[in-house]
């Protein structure tokens, strides 16, 4: 599967994931509230240079993710022209693309698998407590296995339809993509006892 | 226990395939996705504890960085941009999806998977889409709302969707749906 990691190397990929997370949430703790414009702009900025510094390709990566906030952004800008002071508006959008790119940027970092390792010190607690956590563990796992598998049965269903009509195919092909769903789950429920993973 | 980890596993798989597979496009550059099919399904079909653990999962996914929500996105920044109680909701969403199917007194599995459906996967996700939504882009609830508004019908007809599939199911697979009543006698 895809994954969001960036392919170019930077020295954010060898910093540790659990670091990285606790500072961002910091970051945007400290940011959320601030009124000041200057402020917000001074940190959209060094955020920009974040992404600018390990060259063109991670800047063009990260500006794709920014992306689907274009259309709050124009709705927002335009709201701010036609009734309040435009400032104002200038300021929470700086902030909510700020703060997503700066997300955005731990996630262009850090592997699943590192996220993994976070994950399961996070639950460590819960674990002690008796807690059957690798289930999670494993539901991560499967997930990652069977969506590709889902999209294709779905593109195949949706194929065979187009073979046999002209309609498009509407909501009618949900029912065999979740029966196969069920019939796929039945047979992974089979596999995981087979293997005695959840003892 | 093998069969509730795969099913709350499939389905969240399923939600996240949903992103992917109808992509269409409308106004500017806001996908119209069959993921909140993807959610009220996993409530209406599994129940409240399963269904809400396959929207858990799938959310965790999405924010450990796969980019499984419509249009290709994921990732942390989800948290910090205005769909925040939209991505979140989907949680309690499924869980009173399945709390409604498995509590309302109707024995018409299609019927209360539709209702189920509604109160779920409308009223409770778009209160929790409409707060996140009004603190990120700081308007007031009913500016939110109004804001939100255009996609209303499109999720409604999700729901009713959602009831025609359960219906479906529950003819051809009844063992399936775990809180069938017809099923279980």
């Amino acid at each position: 599967m895809i994954s969001l990691v960036s392919p170019v190397r930077t020295r954010a990929h060898r910093w540790p994931a659990g670091g990285k997370l606790l500072a961002v949430c910091i970051a945007t703790t400290l940011l959320f509230p601030v009124q000041d414009i200057a402020v917000q702009l001074a940190a959209a900025a060094v955020v920009g240079l974040l992404y600018a510094l390990p060259g063109r390709v991670f800047l063009k990566a990260g500006l794709r993710s920014l992306r689907p906030l274009l259309p709050f952004v124009v709705i927002l800008l335009l709201w701010h022209a036609v009734t309040r002071d435009v400032g104002d508006g200038v300021r929470i959008v700086l902030r909510m693309v700020t703060l997503v790119a700066l997300a955005n940027l731990v996630t262009m970092t850090t592997t699943l698998a590192e996220m993994m390792d976070v994950l399961h010190r996070v639950l460590g607690p819960l674990r002690r407590l008796g807690m059957r956590t690798d289930r999670i563990e494993i539901g991560v796992a499967l997930v990652v296995r069977f969506t590709p598998v889902l999209v294709a049965r779905a593109s195949a269903l949706s194929l065979a339809w187009r073979a046999r009509s002209l309609r498009r195919p509407g909501w009618r092909l949900m029912v065999p993509l979740v029966l196969s769903a069920f019939e796929e789950a039945d047979h992974v429920a089979d596999a995981l006892r087979a293997r005695s993973l959840l003892e | 226990m093998e069969r509730g980890v795969a099913h709350v596993a499939l389905f969240a798989a399923l939600i996240a395939a949903l992103g992917v597979v109808p992509p269409i496009t409308l106004g500017f550059g806001v996908p119209i996705t069959a993921q909140t099919l993807g959610v009220m399904l996993a409530g209406a079909a599994l129940g409240a504890r399963r269904g809400a653990a396959a929207a858990t999962l799938f959310v965790v996914l999405v924010l450990m960085g796969l980019p499984l929500l419509s249009g290709g996105r994921g990732g942390l920044g989800v948290l910090a941009g205005p769909t925040v109680g939209f991505f979140l909701g989907m949680i309690p969403a499924a869980a009173v999806t399945g709390f409604c199917v498995e509590r309302l007194p109707i024995r018409n599995a299609g019927l209360a998977a539709g209702l189920g459906a509604f109160i779920g996967g409308v009223v409770v996700l778009y209160t929790f889409g409409i707060v996140g939504m009004s603190v990120v882009l700081e308007r007031t609830l009913s500016e939110a709302f109004v804001l939100s508004l255009v996609f209303v019908p499109g999720d409604i007809l999700k729901a009713a969707i959602t009831g025609l599939l359960v219906a479906a199911l529950a003819k051809t697979r009844p063992q399936a749906i775990a809180w069938n009543r017809a099923h279980r006698g």
